[in-house]
Formats: structure tokens, C-alpha cells, sequence
């Protein structure tokens, strides 16, 4: 056990404590909204939550600067728009330390930068990086993803949007659903049924859309937050260039599938939930109930204690993951496959509790008086419910976990269905 | 930057476990549950010392090893996957411990040489310190002990025992003395054993540093604690383990159960459960050692989050195994009874977390 990160990250830590100094305060111009991994949006300038003013930029220029400074797309080539460097996961680690010891705003994420980035990086042909990962990476382009469909869920490779190639163009007809930022996007990445004849993995290919293709239509899907912004997206004869394909026809599951991987990873950061958790705490120790601080209340006390040891081991688990990164042939077993699982399930366990410790004040919502921390706990108890769901279910998680980690057979297919 | 066990403690640790599948089987600890297998008890416990048991935590200046205490965390991990019926905790961890922080250098010179080459062994008695039930509890006066302690571990065949008093002043006791009535007890966990110490005027060497002073007291505690988790963590493995195993064998519907989802989703609630908890456990044990501003708060939750899952895991592999999981003919209720019995020691969950909230504060 060594948790020391060794003297050349000391220096680096050093080196990002003096880009924050320089940086604090920073004030956004006008913005695109700002997307966060899992689909939601933060719009408006809510830059930082330090008080003074620093420097003013915009967003896009913002995401230049720290792409100049290796703070993001670190390991993306300089022709592609990235810093051109080593990937390294523990100055990754210190620079978002710092940033959020400092309330520096850290990179835009998103979709487009999470999952089709890499799987452009991975997949995509010269032409396509060229074209799409600068702009992505800078924040101009922003993207959507068009996976799930009403009858596309958990089972996602049943779907139906029907894609054919005509005069070298495809035609796209049918329907998405739970498309986050649809609304703001300039382009979609999405999974179409270009193979009818072939068997339903086969069948599938990756398609890059324009938002503004005529026939293309978003309806917002107002979910159980009333903030989070999903929308449904209606294709009629949407017609787009026959190159605008990742990898061949009828690869689109594999390809869908490298960047899945990427989604999973991003959901339920423990630093995050650590954050939350010492913000239950600060709101326990001020609130009363009956004259008394909720935290002298011993039963809730020992809800939040039990969530603390639960978020502590989370945590210490994250570490464990990170240097199964950094030391190659390091086994964490089903490590890797728990995290979306434990990660949301205790998220949402934890703003509940920051719900009831409250009591009838725990449900104030939007602008409420008397209304505490924003209403934040009733919208991440729902918002983490909605994550629960999204990006593979908790029961689709343990599968997962039980099949390819546990080695359990999978259910037999029914016939006739 | 590393998080994990070494490769030095994952082969001892894998050596204890080797030693166990081979000389205590389940049949050989059924006979030493049921009182039968004493001469097989001895040889097991003197197999593991053979192995450095005893003195893995003993300054190299007195006979030991002088490893950390992650080190002790795999190893007993090993102890709990095997439900080794021997003395580890009480004797070898919790007491070299606090005689290292809590005795003087004579003391030490003395006890912790006598425990490294296996000439004393002892059982530990702190729970009155902890949470005293009935009318149980420890007096020190002068260098005479009087008064009862309930639940001491790792009692069978000891020569000494550790005791403390409601102030955490602890001292050492000798078997021998003719005050000293052992009353053992019979708990669900028949793999180790526990015992009543009734004392009249008996003589108290009273380890000098733990008076007025409950830093030692606390470290020895703490030990324990992260202790009894890594136990019941490699108990808990051990308990899935099973569970998948039996899941990929036995057929219902004219199918493997394994590959129901109802059966699949408990396996792998479990795994995603335990898993966390070898890393604050292990996190806790490397923070014992060299970390003090954070190990406080690590051994109390990682005892009382560890006892949870636990819980949770002892319950839902012995659902999986049906039926089977309810015999004594499969066994599985000793790691069950295993898991049960550390969840109490040393301070039962909510006991623990109360002490968690203390030290932060609340």
C-alpha cells in the first residue's frame, strides 16, 4: 500500500494551484449551455461560486485554455484539437482536486466529449476526426445521442429506427427516446436498423445526423425533476450523406459498445457523493427539530453515520480502481462492473436521507419559501433515480456483474417471442 | 501510487489459506466445534505459529516480524475465509498491541518476547470498556483486580489475559492465580471460544502507560476492530463463493438456478456489496499504521460497515443454497455464525458508529 503519488506530482500539484490562482474568480461571456455527464444541463453563467471577479472569457475559450494546459484532452492529438500528451491519470486526479478545492470550473463533458470522442479516436476515419473532435472538444459542437427507443430499452438492440441507403444517402425513419440536450445539439451519434435481413446484433449501424436535417423533429419529454430536459426525436425521410457512417454496416453494436463503456464509467463519482455527504452533514449540524440540532437526533445520526460508512468505502474503493489503472496486472475482480450500480444507488440512498432528515421541509421544491439548499435534495433524489435507470438499470448492472464477473449463464431466450 | 495488498502479504495470505483447506477441513471443525478434536485444534494452532502467527506485529527487537498491520488485515481475512478455530485477534493482534503502547520496557521485554517464541499466550477482556451488559465490569485497585468481564476472546488454553478497567487502564492477569474463576461460554460461534473471567483479589500487573491514558486502550480496540472486519470479509467471500458455485450445479425447471435472474441478482447484490469492503478495510489497516489523523474513524467503519454487508451476505448465500443452506450438512451456517459473532464483538454496529460520531464531533 503506497498512497503517495511520488515528488514530480507534487510539483505538478503545485504547477495547477498557480493556474487556479491565476484563473479564480473566472467569469463567463455568453455561453452554450453546459452539459454534465449523465445528461444534465446547467445553463446561464453560473461559472464559479467565488465571490470576486477574475478574468472574463467565454466558455468555448475557457475549454481552449485549459486544453493548452493539459487539463483536458490530455491525451488527444494536437491535429485533433487536444494537448498532444500522455494520458496521466493522477494529474488528472490533482488538477480536479485543486479545481474543486479552488471553484475553478473544470471542463465542459457531455456526450459528445465523453463517449463519441473516444470512440471517433478508436473507430472513426481520418476524415471524421478531422471533421468533428476539434469542434467537439472546444465546445462548439455539441452532441446528442439516439440510442434508446420506446420499444428499445434495457434491450437496446431490438430497435427499429430504420435506416436505408439510397443514391449513396441514407434515409432515416422512426423514433428515439430519452435524448438528453437534444435540444441544444448540433449533431446526433445514433444506432439505426440499416440490415433488416440480418440477426438483430448484426443488423445495426452508427450513424452521425445533423439536429438541423429537415424531417427531423424534438419534442421536449418532461421528466419527474421538471428540470432535467430529456426529449423524444421523431425521424420522417431524414436524409443525410452516406458517409456520415462509423465503421462498416452492421458494426454499430460494437461500436455502440465501446463507447457504452466510456457512459458507465462516468456515473456516480464518489468524490461528488463525498461532497454531498459533508454538505448533509453542515445542513444537520444547523437545521433543529424541536429545538435540538439534527445531528444530537441519535437515530438520525446513525442513518447518516451508516450512509458515511458506506460512502467511505465507496471511496476507498475508487482508489483501488485508480491504481488498478496505473499498476497493470493489479485484479479488482468485479471492481470495474459495481461502480454505476453502487455509485447511483447510494447517491440516491443519500439525498433521500437529506430529504428526510428534513422532514415536511425536505419536500419544498423549486421556489419555495423556507426552502433549503436550493430544493438540491428532492432534485438529486429524483435526478438519481432517473440515473438508476439510464445508462443500463440496476437490474441490467447485475447481470452484468453476475454473468461476466461472476461467471452465472445467462437467461435462455424464449422461444416464439 | 498502490492501493491493495503487496505481493508478500497476498502469499502469506494465501499460504494460511492453503494450510487451512488442507488440516482443518470442515470436518475436522465440526469435531473441534462439538468438543472432540483438541489434539486437531493444537495441531492446526501450532501449524500457524510455525508460520509466524503469533509475532507478525512484535518489534524485530523482541523475536517478531515488526510488519504493519495491513499485514495482520490479509492475514486474518485468510483466518476468516478458513473460520480457523484458533486464537489470532485477541491474542496476537489485540494484545502484542497493547502491551507495544500501553506496557513498560520491562513489560515489553518481557511479554512480547514470551508471545513471539509461544511461552505465554493470551485472551483479551476489553468489552466492559466498550458496552458492559449486566452487572459486568473491571476494578483496578493498586495491583489487585476485582469485579467481572464478559465475552474475553481467544481464552482457550491462554496463560494471560488483558483486562481493562472503565477508565481503559488495562492490566495482565495470570491464569494461575487461585482468585481467577474461567467460566467458558457457548455462543453460536463454535470456531473460537469465549469466556467469563471472575475475579476475587487476584493480582493485576497493570501495564504503566495505559493509566491516565487512553491511547493505548484505543489503538488495541481499533486493531481489533479492523480485525474482526477482515475476518468477516474473507468469511463473506467464502460464503458467494459457495453461492455462485452451487448456482452453476444445482438444476430447478430443468434449469441451473444460476441462471435465474431471481438467484443471479441476489450473487450479485453480494459480490457488489463485499467488494467495497476489502478496500476500506484494507484502508483502514494501512491508516492504523501510518495515516493516525484518519484511523479513528477508519476502524470504526469499517467495522460497522462491514458488519452490514456481512449481515446481508450471510443471509442471502444461505438463501440461494435453499434449502441445503439450512443444514448442517452443507455447513455454511459456520461461516454464517462466524460473520454473527464479529458483528457483536468489540462493539456491535450501532455501538460503533456511535463511537464514530464522537470522534468527528457529533
Amino acid at each position: 500500500m503506497d498512497l503517495e503519488y511520488g515528488p514530480e506530482y507534487e510539483e505538478y500539484k503545485i504547477e495547477v494551484q498557480a493556474f487556479c490562482n491565476k484563473y479564480k474568480g473566472i467569469q463567463f461571456t455568453k455561453d452554450p449551455p453546459i452539459q454534465k455527464a449523465g445528461g444534465g444541463v446547467i445553463q446561464g453563467n453560473r461559472a464559479t461560486l467565488v465571490s470576486e471577479r477574475g478574468p472574463e472569457m467565454s466558455r468555448s475559450e475557457w475549454q481552449k485554455t485549459l486544453i493548452e494546459n493539459g487539463y483536458f484532452a490530455r491525451s488527444i492529438p494536437k491535429e485533433y484539437g487536444g494537448f498532444g500528451g500522455e494520458s496521466d491519470v493522477i494529474k488528472s486526479r490533482i488538477a480536479a482536486t485543486e479545481f474543486s478545492n479552488k471553484g475553478i470550473p473544470g471542463p465542459m463533458g457531455g456526450q459528445g466529449i465523453d463517449m463519441l470522442v473516444p470512440t471517433l479516436l478508436e473507430l472513426g476515419t481520418e476524415e471524421q476526426k478531422n471533421k468533428y473532435i476539434k469542434p467537439t472538444l472546444y465546445g462548439e459542437m455539441i452532441w446528442c445521442q439516439g440510442y434508446s427507443e420506446p420499444n428499445a430499452g434495457s434491450d437496446l438492440a431490438s430497435l427499429q429506427t430504420k435506416g436505408e441507403l439510397i443514391d449513396d444517402q441514407w434515409v432515416i425513419n422512426g423514433q428515439k427516446i430519452w435524448t438528453s440536450t437534444a435540444q441544444y445539439s448540433q449533431m446526433m451519434f445514433c444506432l439505426v436498423r440499416t440490415e433488416p435481413e440480418a440477426s438483430k446484433h448484426a443488423g445495426i449501424s452508427y450513424l452521425l445526423v445533423p439536429m438541423d436535417t429537415p424531417g427531423l423533429e424534438i419534442r421536449p419529454l418532461v421528466d419527474m425533476t421538471l428540470k432535467a430536459g430529456f426529449n423524444e426525436v421523431f425521424f420522417t425521410d431524414v436524409t443525410i450523406p452516406g458517409d456520415n457512417i462509423v465503421g462498416s454496416r452492421g458494426e454499430g453494436w460494437a461500436v455502440a459498445n465501446a463507447t457504452l463503456g466510456h457512459e458507465r464509467g462516468s456515473l456516480g463519482d464518489p468524490n461528488a457523493t463525498m461532497s454531498r455527504l459533508n454538505m448533509l452533514i453542515d445542513r444537520m449540524k444547523k437545521e433543529t427539530i424541536n429545538g435540538k440540532t439534527l445531528i444530537e437526533n441519535p437515530i438520525y445520526r446513525d442513518r447518516l453515520l451508516q450512509v458515511q460508512g458506506k460512502v467511505m468505502a465507496f471511496q476507498s474503493h475508487a482508489l483501488r480502481v485508480l491504481s488498478a489503472k496505473l499498476n497493470p496486472g493489479q485484479d479488482v475482480k468485479v471492481g470495474k462492473m459495481i461502480q454505476k450500480l453502487i455509485g447511483t444507488e447510494l447517491r440516491h440512498e443519500l439525498e433521500g436521507l437529506g430529504i428526510d432528515i428534513m422532514g415536511e421541509l425536505g419536500t419544498l421544491y423549486e421556489d419555495s419559501p423556507h426552502l433549503r439548499d436550493g430544493g438540491s435534495w428532492q432534485f438529486a433524489y429524483m435526478y438519481f433515480l432517473g440515473l438508476i435507470i439510464g445508462g443500463g438499470t440496476s437490474q441490467i448492472q447485475k447481470n452484468i456483474i453476475s454473468e461476466r464477473g461472476l461467471g452465472l449463464p445467462r437467461e435462455p431466450k424464449v422461444q416464439g417471442v | 501510487m498502490y492501493f491493495g495488498l503487496s505481493e508478500e502479504q497476498v502469499f502469506f495470505q494465501d499460504n494460511v489459506k492453503k494450510f487451512l483447506e488442507d488440516q482443518a477441513s470442515l470436518d475436522v471443525i465440526r469435531r473441534i466445534a462439538a468438543g472432540e478434536g483438541d489434539d486437531l485444534q493444537k495441531e492446526i494452532h501450532q501449524g500457524l505459529i510455525n508460520l509466524g502467527l503469533n509475532s507478525l506485529l512484535i518489534p524485530e527487537e523482541y523475536g517478531g516480524l515488526e510488519l504493519d498491520l495491513l499485514f495482520a488485515a490479509a492475514v486474518s481475512e485468510g483466518l476468516g475465509a478458513g473460520i480457523a478455530p484458533i486464537p489470532f485477534i485477541g491474542s496476537y493482534v489485540m494484545a502484542p498491541l497493547a502491551i507495544m503502547h500501553g506496557g513498560n520496557d520491562a513489560q515489553k521485554e518481557n511479554y512480547l518476547n514470551k508471545i513471539s517464541s509461544n511461552k505465554v499466550r493470551f485472551g483479551v477482556g476489553l468489552t466492559e470498556y466498550i458496552a458492559a451488559r449486566e452487572d459486568a465490569g473491571v476494578e483496578i485497585t493498586g495491583n489487585k483486580v476485582n469485579g467481572r468481564a464478559l465475552f474475553a476472546i481467544d481464552g482457550d488454553n491462554a496463560t494471560h489475559f488483558i483486562l481493562a478497567d472503565s477508565e481503559g487502564a488495562m492490566c495482565i492477569i495470570d491464569v494461575s492465580d487461585p482468585g481467577i474463576e474461567i467460566v467458558k461460554l457457548t455462543a453460536v460461534d463454535k470456531t473460537r471460544g469465549y469466556f467469563e473471567i471472575v475475579l476475587k483479589e487476584v493480582n493485576a500487573e497493570v501495564l504503566e502507560n495505559s493509566v491516565n491514558n487512553k491511547d493505548p486502550i484505543t489503538k488495541t480496540i481499533d486493531a481489533g476492530r479492523i480485525m474482526l472486519a477482515a475476518d468477516s470479509v474473507g468469511a463473506s467471500q467464502v460464503m458467494i463463493d459457495k453461492s455462485v458455485e452451487y448456482a452453476k450445479e444445482r438444476k430447478q425447471f430443468g434449469r441451473v438456478i444460476g441462471s435465474f435472474q431471481a438467484v443471479k441478482h441476489m450473487c450479485a447484490e453480494m459480490a457488489a456489496e463485499l467488494e467495497p469492503c476489502y478496500a476500506i478495510v484494507w484502508h483502514a489497516a494501512h491508516c492504523f499504521s501510518n495515516v493516525p489523523e484518519e484511523a479513528r474513524l477508519m476502524a470504526c467503519q469499517s467495522k460497522s460497515h462491514v458488519s452490514e454487508v456481512g449481515k446481508m451476505v450471510s443471509k442471502k448465500a444461505t438463501e440461494v443454497h435453499g434449502g441445503m443452506g439450512f443444514t448442517d450438512l452443507l455447513g455454511l451456517h459456520y461461516w454464517f455464525k462466524r460473520i454473527g459473532m464479529n458483528r457483536q464483538l468489540l462493539g456491535s454496529p450501532e455501538i460503533v458508529r456511535e463511537e464514530a460520531g464522537r470522534i468527528q464531533g457529533f
